[in-house]
């Protein structure tokens, strides 16, 4: 096989995943309108997805929110604006750092996780049992996972947003002895700043949850894609699994970047 | 708060072996199954002598006299075939990269059990996933009870192989589930059935594979030994009452006493409840024991179809070269 030959079978192989991908979210989104409904697999589901991180998804917010507290802190004391360090915390926790930090810390953890059980299970053939058994795996295994990643990512990063916001909160009363109060109020005067949508929804919410659902979607459906891909018993699904973070990390920070150029063309 | 003494054991810390499960006495008719695996009966051909050379016409007699033995112990007398055949493949063709079937055709009547064999990667398994429609081929027609499954929409194929049961060969339940719920899973996805006629419907299933229900519904499946996990797969193929049971593989990997108590366990199923099979196995000696005929895939078609007595009595000297491995 020549080179030019390889290539192009690489690609096919590449275009041929994509367009799989694409009907796998198709059909997922499809069957969450499709009976049967499995209340029961999306409840568990929502449990492993959102109640599991919270742990891992506060701690990472709170530190983060202490982190930029501090940072900021040192830089803008040069300038007499330590005031607006609250500002600074609450606008980059709630738009960005929120969204993303919980996306990536639930690609890690859930992620992975799914990967792995889709991938064992298809190795072990309980995919093809599922098949045999006349039930429709997507609808069994895939839909549950992305409508509970979909409902769990956005409110998993309010409370990361939260976390961070309060570990500034802790950062500034002891580090820069800003009041409490003071430091709350400029984290409001942010929120309000930024703009509302139809009057009562602040912009920066419109940020910070819309990115979190479709962050939910990328990591749960390229997850149960390769998953479902699986081949080569247990060293496919360690590839899988490796793959899944990967590709779910960089996916969350290209789509971040066009979700926010795309909200402040539009909402501004 | 629990104390060090109150915690569960860890999974490092439980036996490995199954001290408190234990497995329901096989059957009467069992013990000349059981027996027959572990000694050698006095009517039973005497295996050749390691190390003593044999002559081509040595060695088929000693075959064929191993298979009339087969043949008499334990077998159901042949189904009798009328009107349409159950399954039916006419002139299956299917490649990939390379060709995996080229003109496969045979049929299986009510209650007959069909098992192929064949050497390794001749597309014996594929046969089976042609027939649960989870493959189309590219040329010729896959049918069920006259109709042609290949032609269906995958909706109407999940609805076909509700009637059908299979058995795979890692027995493939679902291990976040118990024995239990594995067994009643096909139950709870298609039937209306209430909570108490599930547990006695997967009770009975239980007890026809000689498991006590008592004992492993509450398991997970990795808490079984291999044997087990295949009985409990067969439990769940039967279930939901399917017309058709398809086996991969069904012996592989187990021990001879455990082999012949899944064989044995086949058979009851062909007589008991007169199920049509398909078997895929390489167990030449099960394969007699159960088959109401034989399909010998070699070449990615079939080379041989017939009773177990036409194979054994055949002059086709890769059927002898075939059989001579037994």
């Amino acid at each position: 096989m020549t080179i030019v030959q390889r290539l192009n079978a690489r690609a096919k192989a590449k275009i041929h995943s994509l367009q799989e991908a694409f009907v796998l979210a198709g059909h997922a989104l499809r069957f969450i309108f499709a009976r049967p409904f499995y209340w029961q697999d999306l409840v568990q589901q929502m449990d492993a997805i959102g109640v599991q991180s919270l742990g891992i998804v506060v701690l990472t917010g709170f530190f983060t929110g202490m982190v930029l507290a501090l940072q900021s802190a040192v830089q803008m004391r040069r300038f007499g604006a330590t005031t607006y360090v609250g500002s600074l915390v609450s606008a980059s926790m709630i738009r960005e750092l929120g969204p993303v930090l919980a996306g990536l810390m639930v690609a890690g953890r859930v992620g992975s996780g799914i990967a792995a059980q889709l991938g064992s299970m298809r190795v072990t053939q309980q995919i093809d049992a599922l098949n045999v058994m006349g039930t429709d795996p997507i609808k069994k295994l895939v839909t549950p996972r992305v409508l509970a990643a979909l409902i769990m990512l956005p409110a998993l990063t309010v409370i990361n947003d939260l976390a961070g916001i309060l570990g500034g909160s802790l950062i500034a009363k002891v580090y820069v002895q800003l009041p409490v109060s003071l430091y709350w109020s400029t984290v409001w005067d942010q929120i309000s700043n930024g703009g509302f949508l139809f009057t009562i929804i602040p912009n920066d919410f419109v940020h910070g949850l819309f990115k979190p659902f479709v962050f939910g979607g990328i990591i749960s459906l390229t997850a149960c894609h390769y998953g479902l891909r699986t081949t080569g018993g247990t060293e496919g699904v360690g590839i899988s699994t490796t793959r899944t973070v990967v590709a779910a990390s960089i996916l969350i920070l290209v789509v971040d970047y066009f979700i926010t150029q795309t909200l402040l063309a539009v909402l501004g | 708060m629990t104390t060090p003494d109150e915690r569960e054991p860890l999974a490092s810390e439980l036996p490995v072996s199954e001290p408190n499960i234990t497995e329901t006495p096989p059957p009467a008719d069992d013990t000349t199954i059981d027996r027959r695996s572990t000694e050698r009966r006095s009517d039973e051909p005497e295996a050749p002598t390691s190390g003593t050379p044999q002559t081509p016409r040595r060695q088929v007699r000693r075959v064929r006299a191993a298979i009339r033995h087969e043949l008499d112990v334990d077998r159901e007398s042949e189904p009798v075939q009328e009107g349409l055949p159950v399954i039916e493949l006419r002139d299956v063709s299917l490649a990939f990269e390379r060709p995996i079937l080229d003109s496969v055709s045979f049929q299986a009547y009510g209650g007959e059990t069909i098992v192929v064999v064949g050497e390794s990667g001749t597309g014996k398994s594929t046969i089976l996933k042609l027939i649960l429609r989870l493959l189309t081929p590219d040329h010729g027609g896959v049918f069920v009870h006259g109709r042609d499954i290949s032609k269906l929409s995958f909706e109407e194929a999940l609805q076909i192989r509700q009637h059908m049961g299979m058995v795979f060969q890692g027995a493939a339940l679902f291990d976040s589930l118990s024995v239990f719920e594995n067994v009643a899973y096909p139950l709870r996805e298609h039937t209306m059935l209430a909570d108490d006629e599930i547990e006695a419907r997967v009770r009975e299933t239980l007890h026809f594979v000689d498991l006590d229900p008592d004992q492993v519904m509450e398991l997970s499946p990795a808490e079984l030994s291999g044997g087990m996990q295949k009985r409990v797969g067969i439990a769940r193929g039967l279930a939901a009452n399917p017309e058709i049971m398809l086996y991969d593989e069904p012996t592989s990997g187990l021990d001879p006493l455990t082999t012949a108590t899944i064989t044995h366990l086949i058979l009851k199923l062909q007589r008991e409840l007169h199920v049509t099979s398909i078997v895929v196995s390489h167990d030449i000696r099960s394969a007699f024991r159960m088959a109401s005929k034989v399909a010998l895939l070699s070449q990615h078609h079939i080379t041989f179809f017939g009773t177990p007595e036409e194979m054994a009595s055949s002059d086709d000297r890769y059927i002898q070269s075939f059989l001579g491995g037994y």
